[in-house]
């Protein structure tokens, strides 16, 4: 059994303020605009929504007919206007794919707010995501892929 | 390259490369098997393409081909594109609203 961990770092300007920034994420209603991916005809599907620390946050998507993904999400620190922190785990069925932790810092600059996204994962695993499904990769390159994953890239970017 | 990786102990081989380059001796240590049947697996994964080595004085050391793990390198993509198409969306919605 093994794990390969990823970090993925984004960022981008938003000619918003912060305080709206924050609400995106805040509001379900807000949040249910731009947050669930939806690729060819998959459907969203939101539970529990407490966007509060400590609080957790359910959703399940999947395409027609097909097995669903379950989002679990834990709200870990929430400071107002500035960051969100949070864990998240997604399941294919009952079955564990990765667990996460995901950081949103949001900084005031001119005309807006410069969001900083950091995705931290472990990737179980023998599982993939719905991306790589839909590549129709081998399973097992797959898993072995991600394996040794973090240390190629490593060597690729230094 | 499915070939190459169907077998336990190239799996195990290459796992072991993920976390750094290792010599021959190194690679065989875990496996309870002779360096002649460990340099026959590391031909088989050589002529894949997944792994290389080079020999300096007494010591071959491997090492992985990031070359060759295209479709990893894919798959990291698209879990970037995923983030980053969220984002976007978020700053649509922020315009829009």
């Amino acid at each position: 059994m093994s794990i390969v961990h990823e970090t993925i770092t984004l960022e981008r300007h938003y000619d918003a303020t912060p305080e709206r920034v924050f609400q995106a994420f805040a509001s379900p209603e807000a949040k249910a605009q731009w947050f669930p991916s939806a690729p060819d005809g998959w459907t969203f599907r939101p539970g529990e929504f407490e966007f509060r620390e400590g609080g957790l946050e359910t959703s399940a998507s999947g395409p027609p007919g097909g097995e669903l993904y379950h989002n679990t999400t834990r709200y870990h620190d929430i400071v107002p206007n500035r960051r969100i922190i949070y864990s998240y785990e997604m399941a294919r069925g009952d079955q564990r794919i990765s667990v996460s932790m995901q950081s949103v810092d949001l900084f005031a600059e001119s005309g807006g707010t410069r969001l900083v996204l950091t995705d931290q994962g472990a990737y179980l695993d023998g599982l993939d995501n719905a991306s790589n499904r839909r590549r129709g990769l081998e399973p097992q390159l797959d898993q072995l892929a991600k394996a040794v994953l973090a240390g190629s890239l490593q060597e690729g970017a230094s | 390259m499915f070939a190459a990786l169907a077998d336990a102990s190239r799996r195990s081989m290459v796992e072991r490369l993920g976390r750094g380059s290792a010599s021959v001796k190194e690679l065989a240590a875990p496996l309870s098997m002779s360096l002649p049947a460990v340099m026959q697996h590391l031909r088989v994964l050589e002529s894949s393409g997944l792994v290389s080595s080079a020999k300096t004085g007494r010591v071959r050391t491997c090492r992985i081909n990031p070359a060759a793990l295209r479709t990893a390198e894919d798959w990291i993509a698209v879990r970037r594109a995923d983030l980053s198409a969220q984002l976007d969306r978020l700053g649509t919605y922020l315009e829009n609203s």
